[in-house]
Parts: C-alpha cells; structure tokens; sequence
C-alpha cells in the first residue's frame, strides 16, 4: 500500500496507465496510444479517457486520505466526463483535484491533456463515498 | 427483412469490436432493436477494480456503455456517421458481482441533425437490478467516413 504504484487496478495497468510523477502532492498519470486506447482510427476511445481520468481521481484521493490515516471503502457515485477535443496519437496525462473532502463523501474533478497543458483533452468531475473508517 | 445497407449491429460488431479498445476489453454484441443495442462486457480476470476482489472495474464498464451508445446512434440513424462524445455520466448503483459479466443496454431516443441523445444502464443478469445507470450526448463529426 506505500508503494502509490501498488495502488492502480489491475484493469488500469491492463489499458497501460502508470503512474508518471507527482505535481503539487497530486499523482500524475499516464498512458501511452496503443491499439489497446484506439477508438476511431488514430483517435483516443472516449472510454479509455475517462477510465485514466477516473483513476487519476482515485489515486489523487487514496493518497489523500492516507496521508490522514483514513482507511476506507471507497463506493463511486457517479462520474460526468466532458469529451474536449480529440484525443490523438500521443501521450495522455491525467490529474485531479479534491474540490471537497469530507468525512463520508469526496468531489474531485479531474483533468485529461497531452501536448498543451493549458488545454485540456476532458475533464471529468467524480463524486464518492467513502465508507467504514 | 431489413433494408438493403441498413446499418445492422449485429454485423458492424463482427469488426467493430475486434479493434482497438473495444477488442483489448473483449466486448460482445448481444442484441439490439431499433434504436437500442447491448453489448456484453464479459468477465475478465485483468479488468477488476481491486486485485483482491474479482469484480470487474468501472472503468471498462464505462467503455462498454461509450460502445453501445455509439452502435445505438448508428443504429438509430440506419447508417454509419462520425461521431464523438461530448459529454458522458455514469452513475454507479453498486459493484458488479464477482466473476459477472456486464451487460448494457443503450438507447438512442433523439437524433438531430448534429447532435444525438443517449441514456441506458449496465447490469449483471437482472435488468431491473442495475449495475449503472448512464446518459450522454454526441455530436456528428461532419466529412467522417470511417468507422469507430
């Protein structure tokens, strides 16, 4: 559990997605395009987007909350992605930030981009519950 | 029967889900009507969400509704378009059963000229004891020809 690599799923290690660093205590993550994220020929699949953003969001928040000492059961609520330009044939990079961290429930929202920074390919906003401390 | 190149799901699948994201999570056409297609996320061993439990991720069910509501708009729509997704919500009522496979049923209920509405749910055998719950909104990507 120390090792935040430790962390991802083993669907997020199945599509690809590492852990590429840290920025402002917040994990940075990424995936490589592969055949295995391809939608349309050449494009990023909107659902392997948002599974990096989702995970961007759940490695943001275990590392939060391990940082206080909280274990919990983390329960997804929902997740609403905004698709902002297609995603194309190069490196992604996702990380979220916790909007609100309560005692039962977190909202993050999440950014997803490749070459410009300043210009994110989707973003996504995640609601959880976090169960049994 | 059906209209000479009507789109048909249930051939567009033959290739549409032995490629790219679609093929590496393993997706399976399961049925359609009019304007609504399932397809079938089936249990894997490397899509689960913790590597302790044997419950498949959100994340590729997140893919498998992406899916289906594109196979549903083309459906819908009687033939191939470009599309993108604008904007998806999924909303999660509980985890999928262990070892389970995942079906979604997504329906295409509106089709304008640039834009085209979805709504549907994932479920693990019983349709009426939903997994998630979605809706999304696409939009047409004009000069687009080739497939998803």
């Amino acid at each position: 559990m120390s090792d935040a690599s430790t962390d991802l799923t083993p669907y997020a290690k199945s599509i690809g997605i590492r852990i590429e660093g840290e920025e402002d205590g917040a994990p940075v993550l990424a995936f490589e395009f592969t055949g295995d994220v391809e939608g349309r020929p050449e494009h990023l699949h909107g659902g392997a987007t948002s599974g990096l953003l989702e995970t961007a969001g759940y490695a943001l928040l275990r590392k939060e909350l391990q940082q206080r000492g909280r274990t919990h059961r983390l329960k997804p609520i929902n997740i609403t992605v905004q698709f902002l330009s297609a995603g194309k044939r190069r490196t992604t990079y996702a990380k979220g930030r916790i909007t609100k961290l309560g005692r039962r429930n977190a909202n993050i929202s999440v950014e997803a981009w490749q070459d410009d920074r300043d210009r994110p390919i989707a973003t996504a906003i995640m609601n959880i519950l976090m169960a049994g401390e | 029967m059906s209209e000479p190149h009507k789109f048909d799901p249930s051939q567009a699948a033959q290739f549409m889900l032995r490629h790219g994201h679609s093929s590496a999570l393993g997706l399976e056409y399961h049925d359609h009507g009019d304007d609504w297609v399932e397809l079938e996320l089936p249990w894997r061993e490397d899509l689960v969400g913790e590597a302790d439990q044997e419950i498949l991720a959100s994340g590729p069910i997140i893919s498998l509704l992406d899916m289906a509501s594109g196979l549903s708009i083309w459906t819908a729509n009687g033939k191939f378009v470009g599309i993108a997704t604008m904007d998806l919500r999924v909303d999660y009522q509980r985890p999928a059963r262990a070892r389970s496979a995942v079906i979604a049923h997504v329906e295409c209920y509106r089709l304008t000229k640039s834009a085209a509405f979805v709504r549907g749910y994932a479920h693990d055998g019983d349709p009426e004891d939903t997994v998630a719950t979605m809706s999304a909104v696409f939009m047409s990507i004009s000069g687009e020809t080739r497939n998803v």
